[in-house]
């Protein structure tokens, strides 16, 4: 009976649930004792420079030992975003200038962690205030340069299209519709905020941290350190979230392991809420124009997508994600002409980053708008618009005019399965009863159909499994989860081959002295790269343990198979169990697999909302939702990565934007004033299940970790517009609050 | 000031300074870790423990109002024994996935045991009233709700699907059932 | 994230905290539940040198019937509210507004006196016990004093409470099980109302309507409750639910936006406390 498939409880759980998980800031090794508490002084300005900064008073306050500011920081300030303009670096504290309201300028080491926030009150800094530019438009006319040096803030080139578009674009079109849109800033948000803390032993620095790549952020803190990569070790204890947000490392680290190096103890840092609201880098934030053009019949023909995208006040991994965008504009639409350019603007606000889908749920979200904006125009049912357009089963491999090489798609039956889930008729007729009601509460129904490029970028990832004397198997792998059940995943995908139970295999990950190499966890790339390293070591582990028990039966390998944890003669009782073999020699397989490509989960939502028209207040009442990642292997952790991913895509499209007035100052940097969602704002969700296997590996896996977000958020968008388009509302952008709708509906009066 | 606290049925103490927060208190004075701190604003509810018996917000609660009372967290409420968790509360999370990175669990675990222990007949819509005040970032909360669910002794399908017909649509509105 | 440092006392009578109070006067807090004052020394926006802990004086904890009346302690809590039989008979708006505060783990120590003290616009109950015309009663050193209400809330977060008194009491006409309504609108679950409105029916048959988040202090709706004294319809009454209200601006909204939601929502309270 395969394992492959089947609902496993997780073996994470015993311990998350009984004793908890082990974060960051819950560890008590003894290597950290002693450990002074890192309090860091932020700047409470979103742009100034910096005139003074006295921190005698700091220096007295109790439990302080030391107190240090950019002048005594000696780690170069460093470019995080390697094609923005050279001048755009940051430093680790700030030195002349502030950049944004949350940026490290000093930092404060006490013996305990109370202490620290009362002396970093202390630090007395002088700021000589700068016009503050928060705006992305206001950010393109340069007016207000947030890097003199740069003479611009416009961050990279690399986005802009290579040509320009031609005249008679949209010549071919009879219907023509364009619209500027917003996507707005989000914050990720994971529960466990960043938290890192360091020791030196031997001229070797160990730092411990939260992150989603173990390995790739050992490298970026070294460099950041001045120092060799075997020096430094990274141990990621359990992490609490990440959603892209933790994509390798923060300058922080590279900071916590400086400050242990310079005060001669271990260190600890943990930021709180507020701190991580304006530190940690933000999802989003784009400002799109997105034209569309096509015939009455439905036939979308060509689409133009013009983005200007927030760096953030220093460059980052944000400002690499209009790729991802501009990659996937056309979405699962087979259109004869797409052209698309992206300009990335630096301003006095936290930097951008990674964030669920990073840079596809953009492009999702514009070109769904775009659909429903011209069925609209030509009064066609938006789902029978997007099921004119999609790529048809038989053309895959498809290349599209973005460029991109979808795998394997079934877009329309996607779409089908949504809509029969839905009762799709059944809403809209529905529908069409309270509007001739004219009650209050109206519905609104939105349909989205996407498809999405997984793999992080980084197709190479490695595995090594080997089995002990006592019966146990350790499983080593480069990724880095954080909440995805990999310790259970990749123990099912071993126990599958090696026929030893789930409860004796371990999954370790994430210590750089242990796994050297690896990718991490991001992109929806674990199981395309890092699953099929795991099944592919322990098919060579197979191998080996019968090439091994030929020689210990003197049997014909041809003749032996592995079921059950052990080597058997086929047929017979005579075997000798992988334990045993393990007992007279190592059996460990190491494998690196390198997928190549990326692969395209594929799906269809439909979003039913219900608005009260005389407020403004729209509610989610059901999400159904078709996600095609492939092959299932655990559909208890496949769903439980929807559920969140669609959670997160309703979020953003009914509640959480982050927000800054003209000065710079953060308007949401709490819980309290972030829109993010509890349980009672939220439906449960219909998943729908469906399964097309990707050509890219042999066990058919894509990657589901993004894909619930992708599809949800333009689906209620759409929902809630749709919602009030009988009142003459064409477009509102997210988050679509009660005041916004509501605003939206006075305004078509 | 001095403190004196039974934290899982054992008595503690420390002299603590009066602001340190009873979340600070369980973490770093009698080492349980399992308590969570997210927030800021009393908004996540990672931090919650029961203060004889009742839910609160660990974080919004000095030690020292709490002097003499008894608390319990995650980790007094049972173990992992021959392939069981003893608990009904985390034997339900487990078996209904309603964890992924654990960091909100402990304090969503308490909640839940407060919230069943007022409530035993709950429904869909009053468990996830009842966990407004515990923030989850991974779950998108569908199977921390049917774990909430099956602790109290409900069928979470039908307790989800009933949920489906409270929404407010006409009689004879389809539910469109998805399948599973 | 943590409190500037602060002394603590746990007094064990009502007496002897003001005995505190009276001593050390605004350099003194008073704590209960916590869940107002806490979180705004959380962030540091209050640092007081002594904190005097009420929150565990079983003397401040009654919820009874007296003559016309409903006196109710000031550190009850609202869990209590919520399960009084004696409320749900006698004033059912409030257990059905005290539902609605915060989350289950708030309403576990959360308490009356805490919030009527602090004095937040946008909290619940105040505005609550302005529809009711209630009485707040206010202990010192000096004696007792009762003030309407009406009269308690000077602005925002602002009252007539002196430095040296505690909130100990608030009292509230028998109104019954029906004639009442509260709506909430809020964002998420567990915000703080937008805009929010509480409808009673007093003994004598006037309704009254109190409106929270419509102004610096919670708001009477007077020329909605007038209208209605003089037979305008429900729709007609609600429509003047704005005047006299300064509603503030802020990201949930626009003050425009609060003057057409109040009146929808008077409206609609006003129908469902018609039953």
């Amino acid at each position: 009976m395969s394992i492959l498939g089947t609902r496993v409880v997780r073996t994470e759980d015993p311990v998350f649930l009984t004793r908890g998980a082990t974060y960051t800031d819950d560890l008590t090794d003894e290597r950290l004792t002693g450990a002074l508490h890192v309090t860091l002084v932020r700047s409470p300005i979103a742009h100034a420079t910096i005139s003074s900064i006295d921190v005698e008073a700091a220096r007295e306050a109790p439990g302080v030992v030391a107190v240090y500011t950019g002048a005594d920081c000696d780690l170069a300030p460093a470019l995080l975003f390697g094609a923005a303009n050279k001048a755009m670096v940051r430093p680790f504290l700030a030195v002349d200038r502030v950049r944004y309201v949350g940026e490290p300028v000093a930092v404060v080491l006490t013996e305990e962690a109370y202490q620290g926030e009362d002396a970093a009150e202390l630090v007395d800094v002088e700021y000589e205030p700068l016009d503050v530019v928060v705006g992305m438009k206001a950010a393109l006319s340069d007016e207000v340069l947030l890097f003199p040096e740069a003479g611009t803030n416009s961050v990279t080139t690399m986005h802009r299209a290579k040509e320009e578009i031609g005249e008679d674009f949209f010549a071919d079109c009879e219907v023509v519709v364009s619209k500027e849109i917003v996507n707005q800033r989000v914050a990720a948000a994971p529960l466990e905020t960043r938290a890192a803390s360091a020791f030196w032993a031997d001229g070797r620095c160990t730092i411990f941290c939260s992150t989603q790549n173990a390995q790739s952020a050992r490298d970026e803190v070294a460099g950041w350190m001045g120092i060799d990569a075997k020096d430094l070790r990274l141990i990621l204890p359990d992490v609490g979230g990440g959603f892209g947000a933790k994509i390798g490392a923060d300058p922080e680290f590279a900071l916590v392991g400086w400050l242990s190096k310079k005060i001669g103890r271990p260190v600890r840092w943990n930021e709180s809420r507020s701190e991580n609201m304006t530190g940690m880098v933000q999802g989003r934030g784009q400002l799109q124009t997105v034209t569309i053009g096509g015939d009455r019949d439905g036939t979308v023909k060509a689409y133009r997508l013009d983005i200007v995208a927030d760096a953030g006040a220093y460059p980052r991994l944000g400002s690499v994600l209009p790729m991802f965008t501009r990659r996937m504009a056309p979405g699962t639409y087979d259109i004869p002409k797409v052209w698309s350019t992206a300009t990335v603007v630096v301003t006095n606000t936290t930097s951008t980053g990674a964030y669920r889908g990073a840079g596809r749920p953009e492009a999702t979200q514009a070109i769904e708008r775009a659909m429903d904006l011209f069925a609209d125009a030509i009064g066609m049912d938006p789902a029978e618009l997007r099921k004119r357009n999609v790529v048809e089963p038989e053309r895959f491999p498809f290349t599209t005019k973005a460029g991109m090489e979808y795998d394997t798609g079934e877009y329309a039956a996607a779409i089908d399965k949504v809509l029969e889930a839905a009762d799709y008729a059944g809403l809209r007729a529905e529908q069409e009863r309270r509007r001739t009601e004219g009650g209050a509460r109206q519905l609104g129904i939105g349909v989205s159909s996407y498809v999405e490029i997984t793999g992080g970028g980084a197709f190479v990832e490695n595995a090594t499994v080997e089995v002990h004397d006592d019966g146990t198997v350790t499983v080593l792998t480069g990724t880095s989860p954080h909440g995805q059940g990999h310790a259970t995943a990749w123990a099912m995908l071993a126990s599958e081959q090696l026929g030893i139970p789930v409860e004796k295999i371990t999954v370790t990950h994430g210590d750089t002295d242990l796994i050297p190499k690896g990718a991490g966890t991001m992109g929806s790339r674990s199981l395309q790269t890092g699953g099929i390293a795991v099944h592919n070591a322990a098919l060579e582990l197979v191998e080996l343990a019968r090439r091994r028990a030929a020689d210990v039966l003197e049997a014909n390998v041809d003749d032996l198979v592995v079921a059950d944890g052990s080597v058997q003669v086929a047929g017979t009782s005579t075997g000798i169990s992988l334990a045993e073999l393990a007992g007279r020699g190592e059996l460990k397989v190491f494998h690196e697999w390198d997928a190549k490509k990326p692969t395209f989960p594929f799906g269809a939502h439909v979003a039913l909302v219900e608005v009260d028209v005389e407020t403004g207040k729209a509610t989610v009442e059901r999400i159904w939702a078709v996600d095609d990642a492939g092959p299932i292997l655990n559909p208890l952790i496949f769903d439980g990565q929807r559920h969140g991913g669609i959670a997160q895509g309703i979020a953003q499209a009914m509640l959480e934007e982050v927000v800054w007035d003209e000065e710079g100052q953060p308007l949401t940097a709490t819980f309290a004033d972030y829109g993010i969602p509890s349980a009672a704002e939220l439906p449960s969700f219909d998943l729908v299940t469906m399964e097309t296997p990707t050509t890219i590996n042999p066990m058919g896996y894509k990657g589901i970790g993004e894909a619930g977000t992708i599809g949800s958020c333009p689906a209620v968008q759409n929902a809630v517009i749709d919602a009030v388009s009988h009142l003459g509302v064409e477009h509102i952008d997210m988050p679509l609050t009660p005041l916004r709708v509501w605003e939206a509906i006075e305004r078509a009066k | 000031m001095k403190v004196e606290i039974t934290v899982n049925g054992e008595r503690t103490s420390a002299d603590v300074e009066p602001r340190t927060l009873l979340a600070h208190y369980l973490r770093e004075n009698v080492g349980l870790k399992a308590t969570n701190i997210g927030c800021d604003t009393t908004s996540c509810g990672a931090c919650t423990v029961l203060v004889d018996g009742e839910s609160v917000k660990s974080c919004t609660v000095l030690a020292v109002q709490v002097d003499e009372q008894s608390v319990t967290t995650m980790e007094g409420l049972g173990t992992y024994a021959d392939g069981e968790l003893t608990h009904p509360v985390t034997a339900a999370f487990r078996q209904e996935h309603g964890l992924q990175c654990g960091f909100c669990t402990p304090g969503m675990v308490m909640a839940a045991v407060s919230l069943i222990d007022e409530n035993p007949d709950l429904d869909e819509a009053a468990v996830r009233e009842g966990l407004e005040g515990n923030l989850c970032r991974c779950t998108g909360y569908h199977n921390i709700v049917r774990a909430v669910l099956v602790a109290a002794g409900k069928d979470p399908d039908a307790a989800q699907a009933a949920g489906v017909e409270d929404k407010t649509v006409a009689p004879g509105f389809s539910t469109g059932e998805g399948d599973a | 994230m943590i409190p500037v440092g602060f002394s603590y006392e746990r007094p064990e009578t009502v007496d002897a905290a003001l005995a505190l109070l009276a001593e050390h006067g605004e350099e003194a807090t008073v704590l209960a539940g916590g869940h107002s004052l806490l979180p705004v020394m959380k962030l540091r926006l209050a640092a007081p040198e002594l904190v005097i802990d009420i929150g565990r004086l079983a003397e401040l904890g009654y919820v009874r019937v007296e003559g016309d009346e409903i006196a109710i302690g000031a550190g009850t809590r609202y869990r209590t509210l919520v399960e009084s039989d004696v409320l749900a008979a006698e004033c059912a708006l409030l257990p059905a507004v005290a539902r609605t505060v915060g989350d289950p783990q708030v309403r576990h120590r959360g308490t009356i006196g805490g919030a009527l003290a602090h004095g937040d616009p946008a909290g619940d109950l105040p505005a609550a016990v302005l529809a009711l015309d209630g009485t707040i009663v206010l202990r010192s050193p000096r004696g007792t004093r009762s003030v309407p209400v009406a009269e308690f809330y000077t602005g925002v977060f602002s009252s007539v409470k002196e430095p040296d008194e505690l909130l100990v009491e608030v009292r509230v006409p028998r109104t019954g099980s029906t004639g009442w309504a509260y709506e909430k609108f809020t964002r998420r679950s567990n915000d703080w109302a937008i805009v929010a409105v509480a409808v009673a029916t007093l003994p004598g048959g006037a309704r009254q309507i109190g409106l929270v988040n419509m102004g610096g202090t919670p708001l009477r709706a007077r020329a909605t409750e007038a209208a209605l004294a003089y037979g305008a319809s429900i729709d007609e009454a609600a429509a003047l639910a704005a005047e006299g209200t300064e509603p503030p601006a802020d990201s949930h909204g626009t003050p425009e936006y609060r003057r057409h939601l109040v009146t929808v929502l008077v409206k609609r309270a006003l129908r469902t406390a018609a039953g």
